[in-house]
């Protein structure tokens, strides 16, 4: 079995006039590795795939393939597949052909490549439509022999451009889960570009959230989400409740934070001094909803603005008067046999607990502006 | 299953040794494929089709009249002779703007119907338009003449007041005529391709049809709508063969020149040859320049009226004006000719024909000469074609060469073949061992290359870049990229390509007018039977032509076939 390659980005700058679409990114992907790469529309996912590719050059920087210099290296010599959004399938060829494209490219014969081919489909269960053109296929089944395709060319990377993304919500779940399985049992390294961060929360092994063509945080998921490093990633990854504020008090194990006049939160994260300006923020799903409470330490009353089902969790928004509003997501499991909140304006009370509330600076552009994912 | 056990798993880039069993065809396609990976083995293409495009096409066609030196400008120091050749080319400019605006009015109407209409008749009636197509030009133009001045023409119907003599008239008749299909075919591709929800969106918002094709729909045609302007124009300003049959006395550009070469005047010639060069480029890029900053008026509405003239009886008042127009002005003059074809069947010229006796010796002559320098011209068009249209689609050399050059390979469809010819003839001339066959061959290739190239760009454009993307990642070089992707995937655009360029080429006569001194083809012979150079009956005339009609037909049909099958 040789070696899988491990992928190393060194400082890569991609500009298009002045647009930095790509901004001094430094990457390094070990062999067999699964990453997303998270971010929102615009945050030059797609560029860093086609840089990888060799589809799109760097501007300055290098990238790096099982230690060798590839950044100059054309893309038909890379031994990179890209799998593009819409999947690209050569609509004149058959589901056999196509996946037999790359093998034919690489110089296997005919036959070999037929016999890769058959393989391949087998391996995505398409074998039965192999004589069938890419239109007369379902998404989902194109999907499948466009990995089939990018997996056939015996590439040990392999660069999926939002694989799920014209499949629809239901199937996409699913599907997720066998790119995953399929990618791990043929050892090949995978890039995903996703902008959904549950599917990138699901399957990826470690996730590269870019933002502005700038890597933001590169971890696991759990890390990501329990640590993020600034308040867009805690929104962007997860979602939380951001509350500005200013430190009026720093003890060994709490600092406490004036959110607003009168109002003020405990949190068992140190780090920040007196009179810095910062960011409390909490997740929606740690915000627990009380129906009556005594005010201790982190309990606010509120008011019920709305109350929605999404799936397994109730989403609550509570308006807390001058703080403003905050959302929680309450398990209904864990809300079974409690008595919960249920009518639009009725009094309830707001806890999160201490060592849950993460202290931000303040960035330097306003928070909703920091917080956009557009 | 492992990454281990895979067939030929051979080599760290994943690459299986060669074995001998592989056949010599197969390695001299990896070969090639290997070889096109290199930059320089890709600038050589590219750079070859420049060549040949500015060599061939472009060069002589347009800057070989300068090697006129000072003959040219002897003709300022004729006063008559400028001012004849002055009316003659503002003549040219007269006539090809008003049919190509007459033309757009009565052919937009024509492919909203054949677009839109639910009718069991849009095939038919889409079918007739494309007649004027299928008969070549001159056929046309004698068609054209016996219809409307000619003693069995609309006269024998309606009575004397309504024949035309020969003169600007049935000029106008007959550019009206073979620009028409142009516009519809142009405008029928574009209306295809526009997604008719924009129309839906502004009735629901309150728009009457009128209204809301008035103001969403033809601005967002209006690329086709120039296009299609364009090519009319063009069409009309360059047409000689038929142009010279119909014209009597009078004189456009492409006449008078035709004429100055018969009496061997060579300044006027020149003179008007160059100016016609130099005005129809100009006037060509400054459309090309200024089309885009010009708006439709959408800023009015007047509801109401629109409302009105959008109503069923309005409608269908239109579309009987629209086909009273096309059955009167198109299809009966293009189809008159059939006329004398027909008796010539039954009156013993066939036999003469078949036994190519007297003049049909010439004739079948000709008619070879034709077809052959058709096929040339195609063929060396498709294989120096190729790479300009990728370079161009794919702008290969940067934006701003491919701009050039995207603009640059309209001036010889744009230019009055003609003064193209009249300028090809001088430039070669000075070449010493070109035959005048292959003289013909490159005036010809010059004024097809265009339709060609044309086709393969849109076609090429419609590939989808990533499609090439993958292909590369997937470890495809340039050349198998070509071979199995780009030509498969434009391959109707490039049969319809070659077929237009092909019948451009049999149906071409001013450019072989100027360049041919002992040659002659077949269009450029029948315009002699007409204009009784050659002494012909007008029954033999009608058959020569009838033929002609025939032949490029049947060519067609073939082509057509052929590419549907493959």
């Amino acid at each position: 079995m040789r070696a899988m390659p491990s992928i190393k980005l060194l400082n890569v700058t991609r500009t298009y006039g002045r647009i930095r679409a790509i901004d001094k990114v430094s990457l390094e992907i070990a062999e067999g590795e699964y990453v997303c790469v998270l971010g929102p529309t615009g945050a030059g996912k797609t560029t860093l795939l086609r840089l990888i590719a060799g589809l799109t050059t760097a501007t300055s920087g290098a990238i790096e393939l099982d230690g060798k210099d590839i950044t100059d290296v054309p893309p038909e010599n890379r031994n990179a597949s890209y799998v593009p959004q819409q999947y690209a399938l050569f609509p004149h060829m058959t589901v056999r052909d196509n996946v037999a494209f790359g093998p034919l490219a690489r110089g296997f014969t005919p036959e070999e490549s037929l016999q890769i081919a058959h393989e391949m489909l087998k391996l995505v269960r398409l074998s039965h439509r192999a004589t069938a053109y890419p239109h007369e296929l379902s998404g989902g089944m194109q999907q499948r022999v466009a990995l089939a395709r990018g997996l056939a060319g015996r590439s040990p990377l392999l660069l999926l451009d939002e694989p799920l993304g014209a499949i629809d919500a239901r199937l996409r779940v699913i599907l997720r889960y066998e790119l995953k399985k399929l990618a791990k049992e043929l050892g090949v390294t995978t890039l995903h570009v996703t902008h959904d961060q549950q599917e990138a929360m699901s399957i990826a092994d470690r996730i590269v959230v870019l933002r502005d063509g700038a890597v933001q945080q590169f971890g696991r998921p759990s890390e990501i989400y329990q640590g993020p490093r600034s308040p867009f990633l805690a929104s962007f990854v997860g979602g939380a409740n951001f509350l500005e504020g200013v430190v009026v008090r720093e003890a060994r194990d709490a600092t406490m934070i004036d959110v607003a006049e009168g109002f003020s939160i405990s949190s068992s994260r140190d780090g920040h001094g007196m009179g810095d300006f910062v960011i409390a923020s909490f997740r929606q799903e740690v915000t627990l909803i009380l129906t009556n409470a005594s005010l201790e330490e982190n309990v606010v009353p509120g008011r019920l603005v709305s109350i929605s089902i999404l799936g397994a969790f109730l989403r609550c928004v509570v308006d807390l008067g001058r703080i403003g509003e905050v959302v929680a997501k309450v398990s209904l499991r864990e809300a079974l046999g409690q008595r919960l909140p249920d009518r639009v304006g009725d009094v309830v009370y707001v806890r999160v607990d201490r060592n849950r509330i993460m202290i931000f600076d303040r960035p330097e552009r306003p928070l909703a502006v920091e917080l956009e994912a557009f | 299953m492992g990454r281990g056990k895979k067939v030929g798993d051979g080599s760290e880039t994943g690459r299986p040794p060669r074995d001998s069993s592989t056949s010599l065809k197969r390695r001299a396609l990896l070969f090639l494929d290997s070889a096109s990976g290199s930059r320089g083995a890709r600038a050589a293409a590219y750079t070859l089709g420049i060549l040949f495009f500015l060599i061939i096409v472009f060069v002589p066609p347009v800057f070989g009249i300068l090697l006129g030196g000072s003959k040219i400008f002897e003709m300022l120091s004729h006063p008559d002779l400028m001012s004849r050749g002055g009316s003659a080319i503002a003549a040219s400019f007269a006539i090809a703007v008003t049919v190509s605006l007459l033309d757009l009015a009565a052919g937009l109407p024509m492919a909203w119907f054949i677009v839109r209409s639910r009718s069991g008749w849009v095939s038919t009636i889409d079918t007739l338009a494309n007649i004027p197509f299928i008969v070549p030009t001159v056929a046309l133009g004698y068609s054209v003449l016996a219809f409307w001045s000619g003693p069995q023409g609309i006269g024998s119907l309606l009575g004397s007041q309504f024949v035309f003599s020969p003169g600007w008239q049935t000029i106008v008749l007959l550019h009206f005529a073979f620009s028409y299909p142009v516009i519809v075919r142009v405008m029928v591709g574009a209306l295809q391709g526009y997604k008719e929800v924009y129309e839906t969106a502004a009735r629901t918002l309150g728009a009457s049809p009128l209204t809301a094709v008035r103001t969403v729909s033809l601005p967002l045609l209006k690329p086709a709508l120039v296009a299609a302007f364009l090519l009319a124009f063009a069409r009309s300003l360059s047409e000689t063969g038929a142009t010279v049959m119909v014209a009597g006395a009078f004189e456009n550009g492409p006449v008078f020149i035709r004429n100055a070469r018969a009496a061997g005047e060579q300044s006027p010639l020149l003179f008007v040859s160059l100016v016609l060069i130099v005005t129809s480029s100009l006037f060509f890029i400054a459309i090309r320049i200024l089309a885009p900053k010009m708006h439709l008026p959408i800023s009015t509405v007047r509801p109401n009226l629109e409302k009105r003239l959008s109503s069923t009886p309005a409608l269908m008042s239109r579309n009987l004006l629209v086909f009273l127009v096309f059955a009167l002005f198109v299809i009966v003059p293009s189809l008159f000719v059939v006329l004398p074809g027909a008796s010539a069947i039954t009156d013993g010229t066939l036999q003469e024909a078949v036994a190519s006796m007297g003049i049909w010796s010439k004739y079948w002559q000709s008619m070879g000469l034709s077809y052959l320098i058709a096929l040339v011209a195609t063929c060396v068009n498709v294989v120096a074609g190729l790479p300009m249209s990728i370079l161009i689609a794919r702008r290969r050399g940067g934006r701003v060469v491919s701009g050039v050059l995207d603009t640059l390979i309209n001036i010889p469809i744009v230019v009055p073949s003609i003064a193209l010819g009249v300028s090809i003839g001088i430039f070669w001339g000075g070449v010493a061992g070109i035959s005048e066959f292959w003289l013909l061959v490159f005036a010809h290739a010059s004024i097809t290359y265009t339709y060609f190239v044309r086709s393969m760009i849109a076609a090429v454009e419609s590939i989808p870049l990533e499609v090439e993307d993958v292909a590369r990642t997937l470890g495809a070089r340039p050349l198998m990229i070509f071979r199995r992707l780009t030509i498969p995937l434009s391959k109707y655009s490039l049969m319809a390509g070659a077929i237009m360029a092909f019948t451009r080429s049999i149906d071409e006569t001013g450019a072989t007018l100027a360049v041919a001194k002992n040659l002659t083809t077949a269009p450029v012979l029948m315009v002699d039977w007409v204009k009784g150079t050659v002494a012909a009956s007008p029954h033999a005339i009608g058959l020569g032509l009838g033929i002609l009609v025939l032949t490029s037909f049947v060519s067609l049909l073939v082509l057509t076939i052929t590419t549907r099958r493959t």
